[in-house]
């Protein structure tokens, strides 16, 4: 099977300390660590583990500039066959629309069985995986907690829905899944993975090459644009639970059992 | 008289029987060690060939002088008399195998007046060595010492087959005795001059129960001793290969070409260098061909006596790892997949099949059963290269994945930022009176203190970096720190596997040490101490603050006002300061030199310290157990008669004070760092900063 991942490259929110910017656009980027974002990173660990129970091949995309590389390694490091990179200046301050239209034509390009995004990006919108099946007219289906190849053309895909039920569908080949964290426990990728794949080439695609008007992607295409970026003042403080040990521990499971924790 | 050679059994003449038998003998048990050395011809490199001088020293001092053995009292005595008693015995076992094939053979130099004194010891060594296994055979069934145990995950009791190998010993023993007994008996009854046997030896006992017995009688019980013997001694030789009785042959090996430096920790492969390390295919132990030829051999060598679990931490809070297991599955392994008879065949990858990964993961690399194995058994090699193979293979667990990435990308554990590395200098009170340099090439300092990642960000341990510093300051040290250009030591990087993140970690900070231009380095966390002490290269000279603290008092330039009266100290040995690099002195010392101190020792204290549950890395696993190391720790000192436990180490002062917490004793024990300690009490001609009168008056 072919599998395709589209990852994106975001600061890690585990370790930075994030801070608005001057302007209050955008935060504070100096300092700043990237990975790649949790999501997509689950994504490409299902998609190795379905290839490497079927066979096939993984690709893992992402439209940036040569500072993503660094995750396409990484996920090559993990035991993708192959990272590609898709930059163009054009691209420059694309909304949703604009990132999924290029994917779709990366998509068009090669033929892909299977494509998955994750849930959401750390810095996202949750857009790009809705918008890319409904661009390439594949079925979709978003949260997805566990994958069962059926046949070539067939795959039983688990959702999570709210309150922990969940639900199994049956979805048609080629298609969409964007993947919730969670579906499976991510390998390591160590230094020496990473060293490894230092220096096998990544493909790189720019508009030309993928056929795309400029028109429809970059600033100028997106009819979604950040006007704003604040963080939240701080709400009421924790409550702080007071007694004996035991008093605490039967006051916090009532508070628990109250919001529907315990049953 | 003659011996056995010239008599003949059921028509045999015994020389053509016994040389029939030697051989066969002879020949199975060759054909046997050989096949278990097939493996090891398949295994990684391993240099154990140079300072043979050293490695004799090693072995009169660990195998002829058998000197771990007395730190278990009654098995150590046990072994002692078993393993002197065989070893004056040599001798005798080949002279009596060769009065079978040579009649009337006499070992060389004891035909003359020799001869008698040489057999009055080896008689009494012979019965010594057969009350000593009668001995061993009761213990084993009545008392049942808990370390012999074997948990029901890790399979069958191993009782019934000690049992056999004790008996088989004893009934040599016996039938050497009968033998010469008999022998004696008629001698003495023909009226042939005999030697004299040693008054109460199992000969002479013998003699006296079957001197009055008819020529006939006496005739066959000589003759049917000597068979007994020969079939005893051969049996006994090719059923040892089969079990943990093969380290009579293999733990003189093991002992001589045991790792002599052992707090260098073995290399990814002892026949690649670092910088070629890039082209090894594959990192770690995965199947077993992966484990170097003297690990193999150590797997032969364990005599499964069961002291390493028994002083593992690990066992001890019921987490999945048993030290001992490790070694006798992977032998179990061997004997499976290297058959005496049959083809070899490689099997599937160790973790997954003989052992788990939280097994793996759950060492804390004490080295607790390092310190206690009699035959010098490098456990946490094995360890750290299964990890090396998990690490390699991606098998990480999650709660592990964070950190690691986090000190690749940010060189912490936590991943915070860089320029926040030296926070812990800036809290105003302690700013004003001990101002710490960052060193920027130009200031004059001559000390470097590497405070490491986890006590530059760490809340409670940033005290202690401000302890140390204090007290530097008072002592009129010049130092500085490395400040935001320091990373994580990589300490424990290397010990769960991570190699060459480990490798990054060194070369970075190496460059940055070098780039100071300091002349020692001085450190609180005895993990950094061991690191750059043992896996760094090309750096100044380093201390752990306890050896700088005893150096100035002993010199008398730190002086100490009157301990409050109130408290009882133990000291709690950290690992990495204690077990791994012989630290024991100077932090009692320290202790001592504070007039008015009252300290106790811990049952288990110095070379046998309990760990605390880890440092490092160790404090983000998460671990299967059932209770912490931490809360048996604290137990521990509370049974000493301690309300107070002094540390030297970071994360020994982390885990002991949430594990009060966790034991309920906060109020009734408490802990404190050594250097905490010493700055609260030491004499001081300028104001006390606010931080340590807090601390005084908690």
């Amino acid at each position: 099977m072919e599998i395709l991942v589209c990852a994106k490259r975001v600061p890690d929110t585990s370790e930075n300390e994030i801070e608005l910017n001057n302007a209050g656009r955008d935060i504070e980027r100096d300092d700043l660590v990237y990975s790649i974002n949790e999501f997509d990173n689950y994504a490409v660990e299902e998609a190795i583990q379905i290839v490497s129970r079927i066979g096939g091949a993984v690709t893992v995309v992402t439209v940036g500039t040569d500072d993503d590389e660094e995750i396409l390694r990484r996920e090559m490091a993990m035991g993708a066959n192959q990272g590609v990179l898709i930059s163009d200046d054009a691209f420059t301050g694309s909304d949703g629309k604009g990132i999924a239209t290029v994917l779709k034509a990366f998509v068009e390009k090669a033929h892909y069985d299977l494509i998955l995004t994750g849930a959401q990006a750390e810095a996202g919108e949750a857009q790009v995986g809705g918008m890319l099946a409904a661009m390439l007219d594949y079925p979709f289906a978003s949260l997805v907690t566990a994958i069962e190849v059926i046949d070539s053309k067939k795959l039983k895909i688990t959702r999570e829905i709210e309150g922990g039920n969940k639900e199994i569908s049956e979805i048609d080949l080629p298609c969409v899944l964007s993947i919730q964290t969670g579906i499976n426990e991510p390998r390591y990728v160590g230094m020496r993975g990473i060293l490894q794949v230092q220096s096998v080439p990544i493909p790189t695609f720019d508009a030309a090459q993928l056929n795309l008007n400029p028109a429809t992607v970059g600033e100028a295409a997106a009819r979604v644009n950040r006007v704003d970026y604040f963080v939240p003042a701080l709400g009421k403080g924790a409550e702080i639970l007071k007694g004996t040990r035991e008093e605490i521990a039967e006051q916090l499971i009532e508070l628990v059992s109250a919001k529907g924790g315990l049953k | 008289m003659e011996g056995p050679a010239h008599a003949t059994y059921w028509l045999v003449q015994g020389q053509s029987l016994f040389i029939v038998l030697h051989v066969l003998g002879t020949a199975c048990f060759a054909f046997i060690v050989a096949k278990r050395l097939t493996p090891l011809l398949r295994a990684q490199a391993d240099p154990r060939f140079d300072h043979p001088i050293q490695r004799l020293g090693n072995v009169l001092k660990f195998w002829l002088g058998q000197w771990r053995h007395p730190r278990y009292r009654v098995g150590g005595i046990l072994h002692i008399i078993i393993f002197a008693g065989s070893i004056i015995r040599v001798i005798a076992a080949f002279t009596v195998l060769a009065l079978g094939v040579s009649e009337g053979f006499a070992f060389p130099g004891l035909s003359g007046r020799a001869g008698p004194i040489y057999n009055l010891v080896q008689q009494y060594a012979a019965t010594a060595v057969f009350f000593a296994m009668v001995f061993a055979v009761v213990r084993r069934l009545i008392f049942k010492p808990a370390r012999y145990a074997v948990p029901a995950r890790f399979g069958k009791p191993h009782t019934a087959d000690a049992i056999l190998l004790l008996g088989l010993i004893a009934a040599l023993m016996a039938a050497d005795g009968l033998f010469e007994g008999a022998k004696a008996a008629i001698e003495t009854q023909r009226g042939i001059a005999t030697e004299h046997l040693a008054v109460l030896s199992l000969a002479w006992m013998f003699n006296s129960a079957v001197v009055a017995g008819s020529a006939a009688v006496l005739w066959n019980l000589y003759l049917g001793a000597y068979l007994l013997h020969e079939f005893a001694f051969f049996f006994l030789l090719c059923y040892r290969p089969f079990g943990i009785q093969f380290h009579v042959e293999t733990s003189l090996f093991s002992i001589y070409f045991a790792k002599l430096d052992r707090e260098i920790l073995k290399p990814v492969r002892w026949d690649v260098p670092d910088e070629r390390l890039a082209e090894v295919k594959s990192f770690g132990v995965k199947t077993f061909e992966d484990f170097t030829w003297k690990h193999m051999l150590d797997f032969y060598s364990c005599a499964d006596c069961g002291r390493c679990s028994d002083q593992c931490p690990s066992n001890a809070v019921g987490r999945p790892l048993s030290p001992r297991f490790i070694g006798i599955k992977a032998r179990d392994y061997s004997f499976v997949h290297y058959p005496v008879l049959g083809p070899a065949h490689n099997g599937s990858p160790l973790v997954g099949n003989i052992y788990s990964e939280d097994e793996i993961w759950s060492c804390t690399t004490c080295g607790a059963c390092e310190a206690e194995c009699p035959l010098l058994v490098e456990h946490i090699d094995r360890i750290v290269d299964l990890r090396r193979g998990l690490v390699d293979d991606g098998k990480v667990p999650q709660s592990l994945q964070k950190p690691l990435k986090a000190l690749e990308s940010r060189g912490n554990p936590y991943g915070k930022l860089e320029k926040k590395k030296a926070e812990w200098t800036k809290l105003p009170e302690f700013q004003q009176t001990c101002p710490v340099k960052i060193v920027n090439g130009s200031n004059d300092a001559s000390t470097l203190y590497f405070v490491d990642s986890v006590t530059s960000y760490d809340d409670r341990m940033q005290a202690i970096a401000r302890a140390t510093a204090r007290v530097l300051h008072s002592a009129g040290e010049k130092f500085a720190i490395l400040g935001p250009a320091e990373k994580d030591s990589g300490h424990e990087v290397r010990r769960f596997g991570e190699e060459m993140l480990f490798a990054a970690l060194r070369d970075h900070n190496t460059q940055a040490i070098q780039n100071a231009g300091v002349q020692r380095i001085v450190t609180s966390d005895p993990h950094a101490f061991n690191a750059l002490k043992h896996d760094y290269k090309d750096v100044p000279p380093v201390e752990h603050v306890s050896q700088f603290i005893a150096r100035q008092v002993n010199s008398g330039a730190i002086k100490f006002k009157e301990a409050p009266a109130d408290r009882v100290y133990a000291y709690h040995d950290p690992c990495y300061l204690g077990r791994h690099n012989q630290i024991y002195d100077e932090p009692r010392g320290v202790l001592d030199a504070i007039p008015g101190l009252q300290r106790v020792e811990m049952k288990r204290s110095r070379d046998r310290s309990f760990c605390c549950g880890g440092g490092g890395l160790m404090l983000f696993y998460e671990p299967k157990e059932e209770e912490r190391m931490g809360v048996k720790r604290v137990q521990m000192a509370a049974e000493a008669g301690a309300n107070v436990i002094v540390t030297a180490c970071p994360f020994c002062m982390a885990n002991i004070e949430d594990a009060i917490k966790v034991a309920g004793m906060e109020g009734k024990m408490s802990v404190i760092d050594l250097t905490e300690l010493v700055d609260q009490q030491m004499v001081r001609t300028s104001v006390i900063p606010k931080e340590i009168s807090a601390m005084a008056g908690d």
